[in-house]
């Protein structure tokens, strides 16, 4: 890997977070979101990584030991760290891990088409990932959680109806950093606040590397362009090199596609989410 | 005097069972002594069942009988405490009128419990308009009627797609429960309404004691914490409006979660100094007991007269001439 492994700071500016309060909050959007439908429990797919860490720490907190399953998914060429980091965080929280290792059925699949490149290869992982996560979901009477940050969503980093797929997402609307701040108030292990942000789909990934940019960086100007709705122009006058902006405002609008339901073509007068609009919560 | 501990309690409801608001009280209100001029009252920190009115309706008559027993002249209920909030499509399907069973269900509780109600709706009038309403209901009546006027359509919020604005911000008789000895008057601003500063002063100016604001409002910028979120916003208005007007601010609002967004509660009694009397610290539905004093009034009063120095004259005459200004063009 060829980032430097090191703690993400988040506390030094508009990023910061008042931990306690959104652990609370959250703890609440949980147990509500969860019972409101009917389900007690939930289910995670931990990866090991900080997100689904944080998520699988902040579920056990809102509803018990009891009532979460981790699911630790891996694929012959993970990291066995990743393992290592996963079960640290089952132990931590007092829950034990199911491993369902996916070598053979994206093995299995791929041997009928061997010239796949390494991109359809992690999409086919996350999307494995996600069909065993429903297929307990419906088993276990489990409601499945999201672990997609806000960067990666706000970039499209992630793959549509494999990572990005759940019925509740506590923490999309905390940036990476935000989420290594509630990760350390909560106490994670320290090997999952310290590595490298990885996906881990293939040997020696890195998010950083992958995206050209450090979260540091991009969670700022995500900050910037999104929540203070400041122009790309003012966000370059703060001193973030153009190029960066411009890639990351590409990546923002490239990627809208994944934030959204499919596109329905209009034929009726009352179109499903155009003229027929209900709330997710409705009658509950 | 009265002792300050005497005079405020919070009685935590049952926690919310699965999507099912709670409003009944855990446990047994305890009485606050009311001396001569005060009267209790009641704020309903509730989580109303989203589009649910038989269900909502159902835990505002367990909460009125409570709130009832304990002596209080007055319960408030948040904003569309019958409906929920984001609403969307829902509006006209849950919309209720002023003779419906519904609203006879609270008037009848009013009558017979002894007190006053606010509850919030969405009221369908004879044209077929709905509004986002609150109804002040006393001794089987509905007294006062307050339809909100600003209608937020910004952020997060979406009224005025479905809901059609009031134009009135009107003071009433406020017979509390017909517990009180003096007569008190009374407004209601919904939420938004509070967040323009020319809807309490209309009511200031018709001779308020009491602004009642109920309120469904959403928490958000809240990763830097509480104090930095919404709830910094209501804490300057409601304490600013009571200080500068001299009246009383009860804000109600509710708890709970509807497609995410969580309600952060936080309702509280201003007294008319502008100084936080009684308040729930947090989002948890509970029911808030305090003991309103007629005498509070009255020293805010001497202390600064601001309502009797207040320059209507100066206020009309600058008002007409920016309205023929506007004329002109």
């Amino acid at each position: 890997m060829s980032t430097t492994p090191r703690p993400i700071d988040s506390d030094a500016d508009t990023l910061a977070v008042d931990a306690p309060f959104v652990i609370e909050l959250l703890r609440g959007f949980i147990a509500d979101g969860v019972r409101k439908v009917g389900f007690e429990r939930v289910i995670v797919g931990l990866s090991g990584g900080v997100d689904s860490s944080l998520v699988t720490a902040l579920a056990v907190s809102s509803l018990g030991t009891d009532n979460v399953i981790a699911v630790f998914m891996p694929y012959r060429s993970s990291d066995p760290q990743s393992q290592i980091d996963a079960l640290a965080v089952c132990e931590s929280v007092g829950i034990s891990a199911e491993i369902v290792d996916i070598t053979p059925q994206v093995d299995t699949y791929f041997d009928r088409f061997p010239d796949a490149d390494r991109t359809r290869r992690g999409n086919k992982m996350a999307r494995e990932r996600m069909s065993i996560l429903y297929d307990h979901s419906m088993a276990e009477r489990a409601l499945v959680l999201g672990t997609s940050n806000k960067t990666e969503l706000l970039l499209g980093y992630g793959t549509l109806f494999g990572d990005m797929a759940s019925a509740l997402n506590p923490i999309g609307d905390l940036y990476k950093t935000q989420v290594y701040a509630l990760a350390r108030a909560l106490r994670l292990p320290q090997s999952v606040l310290t590595k490298a942000p990885s996906a881990d789909l293939w040997v020696g990934q890195s998010d950083e590397d992958e995206l050209g940019m450090r979260y540091a960086v991009v969670d700022q100007v995500l900050h910037l362009l999104v929540d203070e709705r400041r122009s790309r122009a003012e966000v370059i006058g703060l001193g973030f090199d153009a190029a960066e902006v411009d890639g990351i405002v590409a990546r923002v609008r490239g990627s809208q596609y994944k934030r959204r339901p499919p596109v329905i073509a209009k034929l009726s007068n009352r179109t499903i989410d155009r003229e027929f609009r209900y709330p997710r919560d409705w009658g509950r | 005097m009265v002792l300050e501990r005497s005079r405020t309690s919070v009685i935590p409801t049952v926690a919310g069972a699965p999507g099912g608001p709670v409003g009944a009280p855990s446990t047994v209100p305890e009485l606050i002594a009311n001396p001569a001029g005060s009267v209790t009252i009641a704020l309903a920190q509730f989580y109303p069942r989203l589009g649910d009115v038989a269900a909502n309706l159902a835990a505002h008559l367990t909460t009125i009988e409570g709130a009832a027993a304990a002596r209080a002249g007055l319960v408030v209920f948040p904003e569309l405490s019958l409906t929920g909030y984001f609403l969307k499509d829902q509006v006209p399907e849950v919309a209720l009128t002023i003779d419906s069973s519904e609203v006879g269900a609270l008037r009848d509780a009013s009558r017979e419990g002894g007190i006053d109600i606010v509850a919030g709706l969405i009221l369908e009038s004879d044209e077929h308009r709905f509004h986002n309403a609150a109804l002040y209901i006393s001794g089987g009546d509905v007294v006062h009627v307050h339809r909100k006027v600003y209608l937020p359509t910004y952020g997060l919020f979406d009224e005025q797609r479905y809901v059609a604005a009031g134009d009135r911000f009107r003071a009433f008789d406020a017979p509390l429960g017909a517990r009180a000895d003096h007569r008190w008057r009374a407004g209601i601003l919904i939420c938004e309404d509070l967040w323009h500063p020319s809807a309490p002063a209309l009511l200031a100016r018709q001779g308020v004691d009491l602004i009642i604001c109920p309120s469904a409002s959403p928490g958000r910028g809240q990763l830097q914490g509480e104090a930095v979120g919404t709830a910094s916003s209501y804490d300057v208005m409601t304490r600013t409006y009571a200080q500068l007007f001299t009246t009383y601010v009860l804000y109600c609002n509710r708890s709970g979660f509807e497609d995410g967004v969580g309600f952060w509660g936080g309702s509280r009694v201003v007294d008319p100094v502008g100084a936080v009397v009684a308040e729930v610290r947090g989002a948890q539905e509970s029911v808030l007991l305090h003991s309103l004093e007629r005498s509070a009034i009255r020293r805010a009063r001497v202390a600064y007269p601001l309502l009797r120095d207040e320059r209507n004259d100066v206020n009309d005459a600058e008002t007409d001439r920016l309205r023929r200004r506007h004329a002109r063009g």
